[in-house]
């Protein structure tokens, strides 16, 4: 038997593996310890964090879909400094590589937040300029390339921290949002976060979730990510981290061919807790009946016609 | 608590009225653990977000739990396929379940108030307190009456009503529980039910001076408290918190919730 190397490097960090939970699903890692340790992943991201505790958008805030589902939470989290006390040591303890996902209203409020990460052990930061579902900041900032380098520009002043941003679907040209951030600092891409979408409860005429409007995700949008992965790639010349849809072993290598490094696993988690473990277990008897080695080999490699 | 995530198999299928199944799985590694006011969380082959039903009832002698569910959209119809022998992908036992102290003095009682479907995941708590337990159970009319007799055959005291009469009181389960509550020898009121009959159980109780503890629900993710969609506005010593339902509930106090 050759021997797997699963690892890859994104943004100068080493990931043992290159499945990781994807932010908003995975809470801190804590709800889902009573069924595997998380140090089998290759790393977490954790639910987006904001300066003070949020409590997110009314409920209801999920909508079933054809192959998919809408959500509207609303960056619900403690904040940043409750998940630096009480979270991030029992996840630097648990797990591999911690990712925390940061969002604010304005480009201040993201530096203030990677300042206080910036003195911890997190490993890697990620900038959340894709959350649909708030009325301040968010997505806002993820759908203009000026505001895409506003961000990442003021964030990189304050942080050494390996720096991810990661961008909306929600836009015309998502490469060009991509080579912004890139211009500005950043270390790596990841995308996709949720494509807006809505759902009407036909007996009492009024939207399934509170906010009317929420995120897509789930194997419905991932022909969309795959696509934008693969053209955010042939674009940028950092690292890519591909998410969105991610199902399957199969998924996850086609995102890899596709262009990313990395693939994050979100929808699919919230469908079957054990689908990141059976993901990477899939992707090694990928690796053993293709005779790939290493699975960097893959990243990159489709041939386009 | 720690739940599990598996397949188990339906050891026994009933059709208990018309679009209302019951099941029994066999799932001792659960049901070790699990208690009344829990629920486990489906998946149903072909939907992306799994189906939460309560558990109705858990036989610990056999390892297996019951759960009784009516058919409501296309994920429950789905599900009403499966048959004896089959698998039930789920994760479980989930949520907190109600608080049942064993401290109850034999001269003191509960009253459980369930409305349509809502009775399902009475049936275990009222078990605990076998004929110190008065069950309201309330529906639409003669047809829709389930589970009645599981609550009869365990020494339950069963107070029925229907909204038309065909069966027992005419009327809501508001009237029998305000009566009931009148003989000022309850400790404790659980319930389950539309959002509405919730509202007015919690009134009452508060009026009566009772405690009271109800199961909500909500739409579902993960099921596990990660995702945070599942939330509900709570007070608590007078601050308002928005937990999640999966895993600070179903069950809250009474007093607690805003409905
Ligand atoms: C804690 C809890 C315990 C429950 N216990 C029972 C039970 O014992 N027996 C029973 O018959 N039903 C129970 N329900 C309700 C049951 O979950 C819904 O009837 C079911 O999810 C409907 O799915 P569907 O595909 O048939 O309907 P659809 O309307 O097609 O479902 C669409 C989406 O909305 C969700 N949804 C729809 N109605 C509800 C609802 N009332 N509550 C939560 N999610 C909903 C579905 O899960 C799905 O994600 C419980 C709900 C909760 C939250
Ligand atoms: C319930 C829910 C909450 C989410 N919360 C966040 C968040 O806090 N920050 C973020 O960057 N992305 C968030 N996302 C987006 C996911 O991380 C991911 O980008 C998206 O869902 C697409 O991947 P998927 O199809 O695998 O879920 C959330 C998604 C869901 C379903
Ligand atoms: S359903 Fe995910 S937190 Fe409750």
């Amino acid at each position: 038997m050759m021997k797997r190397d699963l690892t890859v490097t994104v943004a100068g960090v080493k990931f043992p593996n290159p499945v990781i939970a994807a932010s908003g699903v995975y809470g801190f890692g804590e709800y889902y310890t009573d069924l595997y340790p998380l140090n089998l992943l290759g790393g977490i991201s954790c639910k987006g964090l904001t300066l003070n505790k949020r409590n997110g958008n009314t409920p209801p805030r999920v909508a079933e879909t054809p192959a998919g589902m809408l959500n509207s939470v609303g960056l619900q989290n403690p904040g940043v400094d409750t998940f630096i006390n009480t979270n991030l040591p029992r996840l630097k303890k648990d797990g591999n590589v911690i990712i925390a996902n940061i969002a604010g209203d304005t480009p201040e409020d993201y530096a203030e937040i990677a300042k206080r990460l910036s003195e911890t052990d997190v490993d890697m930061l990620e900038v959340n300029i894709s959350c649909p579902n708030v009325k301040k900041g968010g997505a806002a900032w993820g759908i203009s390339t000026e505001g895409a380098a506003l961000v990442t520009k003021t964030v990189r002043a304050v942080t050494k921290k390996p720096l991810m941003v990661k961008l909306t679907p929600n836009v015309t040209d998502v490469t060009e949002i991509a080579k912004a951030a890139e211009s500005e600092g950043a270390d790596a891409i990841s995308l996709i976060n949720t494509l807006l979408g809505m759902r009407i409860d036909i007996r009492t005429k009024r939207p399934v979730l509170h906010r009317n409007v929420g995120g897509l995700s789930g194997p419905a949008v991932f022909p969309v990510a795959l696509r934008m992965v693969w053209q955010v790639a042939g674009a940028v010349k950092i690292d890519v981290v591909g998410m969105g849809g991610i199902n399957s072993a199969e998924d996850a290598v086609e995102m890899m061919y596709a262009g990313a490094k990395a693939v994050q696993i979100g929808t699919a988690i919230i469908s079957d807790p054990l689908a990141p473990l059976k993901i990477i277990g899939g992707i090694e008897h990928y690796m053993d009946v293709n005779r790939i080695r290493r699975i960097t080999e893959i990243t990159g490699k489709v041939e386009p016609w | 608590m720690p739940y599990r995530c598996g397949s188990y198999h339906v050891i026994e299928k009933t059709a208990i009225s018309a679009g209302v199944y019951s099941y029994a799985i066999l799932c001792p590694e659960v049901a070790v653990d699990a208690r009344p006011g829990q629920f486990v969380h489906i998946k149903v082959e072909g939907f992306t977000l799994r189906r939460p039903v309560s558990i109705c009832d858990i036989d610990h002698k056999n390892g297996s739990i019951r759960i009784v569910f009516e058919i409501r959209g296309h994920g429950t119809a789905k599900l009403a396929d499966a048959n004896v022998g089959d698998n039930i992908d789920m994760i479980a036992p989930l949520g907190n379940g109600f608080t049942l102290p064993d401290g109850i003095a034999p001269d003191r009682r509960v009253i459980t108030v369930g409305g349509g479907i809502g009775v399902a995941p009475l049936l275990g708590a009222a078990k605990a307190f076998r004929e110190n337990a008065t069950a309201i159970l309330g529906f639409r009319s003669y047809d829709k009456i389930i589970l009645a007799n599981d609550f009869k055959q365990s020494d339950v005291h069963v107070i029925t009503c229907t909204d038309d009469g065909s069966v027992g009181l005419k009327g809501t389960v508001t009237t029998p529980l305000e009566a009931e509550l009148a003989k000022n020898d309850t400790d404790m009121v659980y319930a389950c039910g539309p959002q509405p009959m919730l509202a007015a159980i919690v009134r009452i109780c508060e009026k009566a001076g009772v405690k009271c503890e109800v199961s909500l629900e909500q739409r579902m993710g993960c099921g596990v408290g990660a995702c945070a969609v599942c939330a509900c506005g709570i007070t608590r010593q007078d601050k308002e918190y928005m937990l999640m339902v999966c895993k600070d509930g179903p069950v809250f106090k009474g007093e607690e919730v805003l409905l």
